[in-house]
């Protein structure tokens, strides 16, 4: 049994997923495979966003990955930052921004 | 940053036996040997295609102790090429087919016969490639005549910049290095290197500052053209996109930070056919401070020599292009990703 939740080596093995469901964990990696492939945005600034998003959805594979991604393609420190505080910036505008609904219902609850 | 080669410092990893020690230890981390994936794709024995450059360390020393120095060259480095020997070089590239000429160290310039060596070489009215680290030229008076030198003999510079900032230039080469080299190519700029219009050849070298793999060449070199333009108004011609090989310095840098094991399976990992067909030891040959010939810089720095004659001074190309390229673990480095050499990445 693992004594952890998160292991660091299962981010190697997240090819066998297909292993239990092969038609759609393959059908699953072509499509990521061509979401990150250049396009309308470069490989770079996907690679930014994926980041980013990984700190949306905290998941410590996609951060590691997305961090080495980053590097290999030149970004810096500042810029890789810059994308995680654009992660807290969407999250705690999206907690605040709810904030309205709070207040709307006061005014409709108070005299 | 310490001052002093791992030589001089009588660590393990500051020998060749220390290094190959730890590269042929691969079964205890799981990983298949260079020549069983070579073999898998029909290349082994890997051998020459036609040889055209040969590289020729001139010495160890340098000005500068970075932190991932496959040469682990320093000020503390003693090993120099001789006049004798360079007149071995001359004389087997006159006889030979050879098209170009690759001076690397250490810091070449400061090999006391680096500008008797160059001045014979452009007579044999070869392409010559200078690997100049670029602060040489500020280190002393003496040097800076070193890009009208250059320019005198139409020497193609070729100098590492793993960064186009300070922060990550300086934690791999040392503080200060950004600046100086900063300063040393507005100097070439100015001459007229990396200039449109000239043909004065100026590429930068980039290498990963960590244990990350260079991303595609294209997309760096666009980013450094943009950065440093708009930060110093520097221009150069081609961006060299190099994997770091674990060798020496940067070998020891990722054993101590814990980084050896991953970093190797993510060089097997990106393992490329292609690569692999086009690796740099197929053109080159390599020739050592003391005349021994190599199949390439990094399998020199580990004392693994060409098969058959293997100096200089029995120099013999026909011999040379018949021989199998010896192999290690480090051989990954050159075929990860879009592949590794001298002269940058090996395919798109």
């Amino acid at each position: 049994m693992k004594s952890t939740y998160y292991n660091r080596e299962d981010l190697k093995k997240f090819g066998d997923i297909s292993k239990f469901q092969k038609k759609l964990g393959d059908k699953f990696f072509d499509y990521y495979n061509s979401v990150f492939e250049e396009g309308a945005l470069t490989s770079r600034e996907k690679s930014l966003i994926a980041l980013a998003v990984s700190h949306a959805v905290q998941c410590p594979y996609c951060i590691d990955s997305y961090t080495s991604s980053c590097l290999s393609k030149g970004v810096d420190e500042e810029q890789m930052m810059e994308a995680v505080h654009v992660t807290a910036a969407i999250q705690s505008g999206a907690s605040l921004v709810h904030g309205v609904q709070m207040m709307d219902q006061v005014n409709e609850k108070l005299m | 940053m310490s001052f002093a080669t791992l030589k001089r410092q009588e660590r393990r990893l500051g020998s060749p036996e220390g290094q190959m020690v730890v590269l042929d230890d691969s079964d205890s981390i799981c990983l298949p040997s260079f020549s069983s994936k070579l073999e898998a794709i029909g290349l082994y024995p890997l051998l020459p295609m036609r040889i055209d450059t040969l590289q020729i360390n001139v010495g160890k020393m340098c000005n500068q102790v970075c932190k991932h120095c496959h040469v682990d060259a320093g000020p503390d480095r003693k090993e120099i090429m001789t006049r004798e020997t360079m007149q071995l070089c001359l004389d087997a590239i006159q006889e030979s087919s050879i098209e170009t000429i690759d001076l690397t160290g250490g810091a070449p310039e400061m090999n006391p016969d680096f500008r008797w060596f160059v001045e014979e070489l452009s007579q044999l009215g070869k392409e010559i490639i200078v690997r100049c680290n670029l602060t040489i030229i500020l280190a002393n008076p003496k040097y800076s005549d070193l890009p009208a030198f250059y320019k005198k003999h139409n020497i193609h510079v070729v100098s590492s910049l793993p960064y186009f900032s300070a922060k990550r230039t300086d934690a791999q080469r040392g503080d200060g290095v950004f600046e100086k080299s900063i300063k040393a190519l507005e100097i070439l700029n100015t001459i007229g290197y990396g200039k449109q219009g000239t043909n004065l050849k100026l590429d930068l070298v980039y290498n990963p500052s960590g244990a990350f793999l260079p991303g595609n060449q294209a997309d760096l070199e666009l980013e450094f053209k943009k950065k440093l333009k708009d930060g110093y108004s520097i221009e150069f011609d081609n961006l060299l996109a190099l994997t770091n090989l674990p060798v020496s310095r940067y070998l020891e840098y990722l054993i101590n930070s814990g980084n050896y094991e991953e970093y190797m399976s993510e060089l097997v990992s990106a393992f490329n056919l292609s690569a692999a067909a086009s690796v740099m030891c197929r053109n080159m040959i390599s020739v050592g401070w003391n005349g021994y010939l190599y199949d390439c810089d990094f399998n020199q720095m580990l004392e693994l020599k060409v098969q058959g004659a293997n100096h200089i001074s029995e120099f013999d190309l026909n011999q040379l292009a018949n021989r199998e390229i010896v192999l290690n673990q480090h051989c990954f480095g050159c075929t990860a990703g879009t592949g590794s050499s001298c002269g940058g990445s090996l395919s798109d």
